[in-house]
């Protein structure tokens, strides 16, 4: 019967979902104006878009309207009343649900621990893990995801724990889902689930704000968009009217083209620079693999199928129980990280908050970080020769939005990518392993990450990149290899299709 | 396109933003000093600004060593048992060897158990908190082993001389608090200028990154532990020779005061984040304090609060701070 009252009061909240506007909406920090006099409003059921480049306000206009941040001026109404929302609770009750760039879940609790999480006090002290149960049950369902209530949720990749932000939103009854690039994180197929479940959320009434920085993606999901440049308000026009072409122009301020880069042959005396044997780890079985001088392999699959353990072990992270790695013959000793450093491999790890960035440091020093020595003398800094090395790498990533000297915590996520990305290019690596490498960034920093890829490849980088985003993988590699629960299972030259790579890696 | 209009103008505004808040502690001990040079005759002499000095080269050694650990996340709270074993050490051997041969002893007995502190933290994977409480507690054991619970003291004729650190040297400081000042000076240009110190700000900040970048983790705490084991020799040296002798419990509950006066100089306990002058400046608070209750007469019990309510004011504005840096 409780759940049967609970339901009732979902269905009702979301017949509700209030109309939003927001007017003259300012944020500052500092004297770095970051959004200026944004005013928009969404219908309510709207799909709503929310684009513009890196570093543009997005997520900070999303984080005021779930009350992470507070704006300095402005103001919101809902359905035409005037609310003030100062804290994430405050706009919980008022049923908008944020669901951020970087997750917020706890990781030492299960998944059905965290879905719930915060509603326990709604039913007095006592838990009753049942009811749970049901209802994330339902959950699931709703979405169609597939996850374990028990698994703890720090184990999960980070595809699934974006699922499990879902759920709670959804379990909090949220009417409006704010979702920060909610797609970069997800696999063609997950992304599709993810689509489709926006779309019938919005069916039943709830108003969806999403960023994203993938056109198509946008404009087939949307109602309407809105494009912020400089923290500025540029459009709120109907996305029916739209092609990728027209975004971008309205996002960047002028006419732009981005063409996929020529990835050039790899020539056929190139020698083979690095070569995996039989490498197993807990995560991942039997790996061989072989990667010449110049040429880029790709790893496709599921999140979760071991793609990202593959690179770990190889980068000697993750402690491997057989098999052996060879960069040019030598032998790289198992599990040194500093070796694998030694022998020209560099990692750039699929996630930037936990595994890539020093967040209360400064961005400079997280560029420098992995390269410390080759700026030194006597074992101290040498400050001069770092700010000119880090400058010039920024610029070649196209980094914005702070100064070296401030934290990385302060440069918006699409930045932060670019400074991960700087940090292995300060000294060009001879083996580059690269996890997700555009993740969150804007097109036109896409664009240019990849002609950095396939021009450090042209220079004799050999590459391994594993991405979610099948078209970066197709586009980018000369050999695609499937993985499948931690083992390679098919592979690829670059002339397969799109559908032959999905099939190999999506069925069992 | 757009990229200086965005950054030109946040220089300015992030700068000024940033120094209200470094320095507000720096007000805060001016302020006080300013108080107390008011309202007594005696603050502003040379004579007091020795005896200043000379009180915080303790916990000045302490809290400089503090700084290292806690911005590479660990806490050392094994510091002052480590002070014990070594003082107690450098008397014994200078009752043998002479008063330099004892102190260059004392020295690499702390340096030694802050290596083997950290090796057990390390290897052990245990909260810094946990491992170091109980390491303290088998050094202090240790400690009456040794002396049989009693107070060691060198031969009478060494007295003199192992009286060294309470001479006046520099500017007629003490050596001791020239020891003090020279060690927070050497452990600050560390961690603003070296490799080593970067390090110890990546593995405070983000372990994982750090690994992941490279850094052996396990080592930059060891070291970091080795390098507190050795402040802690250096202050057991100022402690011993003040007093003469050296017993097993021996400064008790100061690695507390240190680890309060890196705090109130405001290094995040989080890690990743501080510098050395903030833990001066910390030091130097808490001194100034325990100074004025003197000079006004007051009761000192009453210091207590005073202390107590600032490492609270301290650590809520790191919070406040911290959370609004984020927003
Ligand atoms: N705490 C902060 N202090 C200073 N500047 C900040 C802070 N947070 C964000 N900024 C700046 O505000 C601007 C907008 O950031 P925001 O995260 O909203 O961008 P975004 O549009 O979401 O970009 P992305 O596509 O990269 O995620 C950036 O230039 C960023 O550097
Ligand atoms: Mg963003």
């Amino acid at each position: 019967m409780a759940i049967q009252q609970l339901e009732k009061h979902e269905h009702a909240s979301r017949r509700t979902a209030p109309e939003i506007t927001v007017s003259g909406i300012g944020k500052r920090y500092g004297a770095t104006t970051v959004l200026k006099d944004v005013t928009l409003s969404v219908a309510p059921g709207e799909i709503h878009g929310i684009m513009g480049e890196n570093g543009a306000g997005k997520s900070t206009l999303l984080k005021i309207l779930g009350g992470a941040i507070m704006a300095d001026t402005g103001t919101m109404e809902l359905d035409g009343h005037p609310v003030r929302i100062t804290t994430p609770r405050d706009a919980i009750s008022h049923g908008i649900s944020l669901i951020s760039q970087e997750l917020a879940l706890i990781p030492n609790l299960s998944v059905l621990e965290n879905v719930f999480l915060g509603r326990w006090s709604n039913r007095g002290s006592l838990l009753s893990p049942n009811r749970d149960s049901e209802h994330f049950a339902r959950l699931l369902e709703d979405t169609g995801f597939e996850l374990d209530p028990r698994a703890t949720v720090g184990n999960l990749p980070i595809g699934q724990q974006q699922q499990v932000e879902i759920l709670k939103a959804l379990a909090r009854g949220a009417k409006v889902l704010c979702m920060d690039e909610p797609t970069a994180v997800l696999n063609e197929a997950e992304k599709e689930k993810l689509l489709h479940v926006i779309k019938r959320l919005a069916r039943t009434g709830t108003t969806v704000l999403i960023v994203s920085h993938y056109l198509e993606e946008v404009l087939g999901l949307v109602d309407r968009v809105t494009i912020l440049r400089d923290g500025q308000h540029i459009i709120t026009e109907d996305a029916a009217g739209h092609t990728p072409e027209s975004l971008v122009r309205l996002m960047v301020g002028r006419e732009v083209d981005f063409l996929v880069p020529d990835v050039p042959q790899v020539s056929s005396e190139a020698g083979t620079v690095v070569r995996v044997a039989e490498l197993t780890s807990a995560k991942v079985k039997d790996i061989s693999l072989e990667v010449r001088r110049g040429e880029i392999l790709g790893i496709a699959g599921l999140v979760g199928s071991g793609r990202s353990e593959t690179l770990l072990a190889i980068f000697g992270a993750d402690r491997t129980t057989g098999g052996h790695v060879e960069i040019n013959g030598r032998r790289i000793r198992p599990g040194s990280i500093r070796d694998a450093i030694k022998a020209g491999i560099a990692l750039i790890p699929e996630s930037r908050k936990e595994q890539g960035l020093v967040m209360s440091r400064p961005v400079a020093e997280n560029i420098a970080l992995s390269t410390l020595p080759a700026r030194s003398w006597a074992g101290f800094v040498r400050a001069q020769r770092e700010r000119t090395a880090v400058k010039d790498v920024s610029k070649s990533v196209d980094l914005r939005g702070a100064r070296p000297g401030q934290p990385v915590a302060n440069l918006s996520g699409g930045n932060q990518q670019k400074a991960l990305f700087a940090k292995w290019l300060l000294n060009p690596p001879a083996v580059l392993l690269v996890d997700e490498p555009t993740r969150g960034v804007d097109i036109a920093a896409k664009a240019r990450i990849h002609s950095i890829i396939v021009e450090l490849a042209a220079k004799g980088t050999a590459v391994i990149v594993v991405s979610s985003e099948l078209e970066e993988v197709l586009g980018l590699s000369h050999r695609i290899h499937v993985m499948r629960h931690g083992r390679i299972v098919a592979e690829f030259d670059r002339n397969a299709s799109r559908d032959e790579v999905m099939t190999s890696a999506f069925l069992k | 396109m757009t990229t200086t209009t965005v950054a030109v103008p946040s220089t300015a505004g992030k700068k000024f933003n940033l120094n209200l808040k470094d320095f507000g502690i720096v007000f805060g001990l001016a302020a006080i000093m300013l108080f107390l040079a008011l309202n007594t005759g005696t603050f502003l002499t040379g004579r007091n600004f020795i005896n200043l000095f000379d009180q915080a080269a303790v916990v000045g050694l302490l809290a400089a060593a503090a700084t290292l650990c806690i911005i590479s996340g660990v806490f050392d709270l094994s510091s002052t048992a480590t002070l014990a074993v070594s003082s107690i050490s450098g008397v014994m051997l200078t009752q043998h060897f002479g008063v330099a041969a004892g102190f260059f002893g004392a020295l690499l007995v702390g340096a030694l158990l802050g290596t083997v502190t950290g090796l057990i933290v390390v290897s052990t994977k245990v909260n810094s908190f946990i491992g170091t409480l109980a390491v303290s507690i088998i050094y202090r054991g240790l400690a009456i082993v040794i002396t049989g619970g009693a107070i060691v003291a060198p031969l009478p004729e060494q007295l003199a001389s192992f009286q060294t650190w309470t001479w006046p040297s520099l500017f007629g400081l003490t050596a001791g608090s020239v020891l003090m000042l020279a060690m927070t000076i050497v452990l600050g240009i560390v961690l603003w200028r070296t490799t080593f110190g970067r390090r110890i700000y990546a593995v405070g900040g983000n372990q994982e990154a750090a690994r992941l970048s490279g850094i052996r983790t396990g080592s930059i705490h060891v070291a970091v532990f080795a390098i507190s084991g050795l402040c802690s020799a250096m202050a057991g040296m100022i402690l011993a020779s003040r007093a003469g002798s050296a017993q097993p419990a021996m400064a008790i509950g100061i690695e507390l005061t240190a680890i309060a006066a890196v705090v109130i100089g405001g290094t995040s306990i989080l890690g990743g984040q501080g510098a050395m002058w903030r833990a001066f400046v910390g030091v130097m608070i808490l001194t100034v304090i325990s100074n004025g209750f003197n000079l006004l007469h007051w009761d000192t019990t009453y210091q207590q609060v005073v202390t107590g309510v600032l490492i609270l004011v301290a650590v809520a504005a790191d919070g406040l701070f911290f959370r609004k840096s984020t927003r």
